[in-house]
């Protein structure tokens, strides 16, 4: 006994920033920018607040499902970027909706809302819960530096939802880590003890591209195949694969790699940036508004990134 | 045999002739940027079963032929 996915939800900021306005911050082009990460534009954050985008985002999975915030049991945010440390974001979005339940925030970077569906799914294995929100929002415009050409290019701001309750959907699932910061670092904010001795570092996303690159492509196939063979099932049987949305070419790659063609992998990059842990929900919800997912479709969630970490699960939809 | 396995990924993967692959030809001609370099290298290592370590910049074909060939004969 698992989950089933009773509705999805998205909310974007309004600020639409586009690659020719980032080449008059840094030294880039729209050519460059397009080719070696796939975003054309990315949405960022000019008033709301990474909490306001979870609530817009929980409001609308929560519309779709038909479930009250009173009914909820559980809510779960994955974010590395929530405005406070205290309260979660998780809290936050407890007291707007006016649910009741338990609230917390779990840190798994870009692998954020996997791990979070594995969390939510093992509270339901616990036969404690009914009905769980899980929430995964950023708002990394917050953490990137904006004079880094190499960085400042690829993210975006942004959260997904998605309303789970008692179900059959959630067939397979992995987690992984590979504990390490030499590819990608963001720093907590320093303080100013006067105590510490240690070094404070500025609290801006570092990554290292290439290892990164490498490490995604890898990670993102092997757990690809792995949740379809866990499940007993071909790769010809799988309808969707919503990626997490770092750089089109690890998407491109992960196709070659695991020979699941390319049109398969749901991808919304030119449009939204790399938004971290709300990249596969804010995806899953357009694919299902859409229409593009159907009853009965075989989905793989996959996400991937700091940490290292990485996580993917296979879902039959509506089930 | 080293150039050749190289050659024939570029072919498979990118699109590319393989008879106009020599060791002078730059990766920047063939339209493949770094990202590509480092995915090839994941293929050769999958070919080849060890672990490379890409710890400098490839610019033609030749260079990343001779920094295969010299991993291998560490081996």
């Amino acid at each position: 006994m698992s989950f089933s996915v009773l509705g999805t939800g998205r909310c974007l900021p309004e600020r639409v920033v586009t690659n020719e306005e980032l080449s008059a911050l840094v030294d880039t082009t729209d050519a460059w920018i397009r080719q070696r990460v796939g975003v054309t534009q990315r949405r960022v954050c000019v008033t709301e607040t990474a909490t306001d985008l979870a609530y817009g985002a929980a409001e609308s999975a929560l519309e779709m499902s038909g479930v009250r915030p009173e009914e909820l049991d559980l809510i779960l945010c994955a974010t590395i970027t929530p405005e406070d440390l205290s309260p979660s974001m998780a809290c936050a979005v407890q007291a707007r909706l006016g649910a009741r339940c338990p609230a917390m925030d779990l840190s798994a970077a870009c692998s954020g809302f996997l791990y979070a569906l594995e969390t939510a799914a093992a509270f339901f294995a616990r036969g404690t819960v009914e009905k769980v929100l899980v929430i995964g929002a950023e708002r990394l415009s917050r953490v990137v530096d904006w004079a880094d050409r190499s960085t400042c290019i690829i993210f975006g701001d942004g959260a997904g939802a998605m309303v789970l309750g008692r179900g059959e959907g959630y067939l397979a699932s992995r987690l992984n880590a590979w504990g390490g910061d030499a590819a990608l670092k963001i720093p907590a904010f320093a303080g100013a003890s006067p105590f510490y001795e240690g070094p404070a570092l500025a609290p801006y996303i570092r990554m290292n591209g290439q290892e990164t690159f490498k490490f995604a492509v890898g990670a993102l196939a092997s757990d690809i195949e792995a949740v379809i063979a866990a499940a007993g099932l071909e790769k010809e049987d799988v309808d969707w694969v919503i990626p997490h949305q770092a750089n089109l070419r690890i998407l491109d790659a992960a196709a070659r790699k695991t020979g699941i063609p390319f049109e398969k992998f749901a991808r919304n990059i030119e449009r939204c940036g790399n938004t971290s842990a709300a990249s596969v929900p804010i995806l899953a919800d357009e694919l299902n508004r859409d229409g593009r997912l159907k009853y009965g479709d075989l989905v793989v969630l996959a996400g991937f990134g700091g940490g290292l970490t990485s996580g993917a699960c296979l879902i039959r939809w509506g089930a | 045999m080293v150039f050749e396995k190289i050659a024939k990924l570029l072919a498979g993967h990118f699109n590319i002739d393989e008879s106009a692959v020599t060791p002078e030809t730059t990766f920047e001609s063939l339209g493949i940027d770094s990202l590509d370099t480092v995915e090839l290298v994941m293929q050769l290592e999958e070919e080849l079963g060890m672990e490379l370590e890409l710890d400098r910049k490839l610019e033609t074909v030749g260079e990343l032929t001779r920094f295969i060939e010299s991993k291998l004969t560490e081996k």
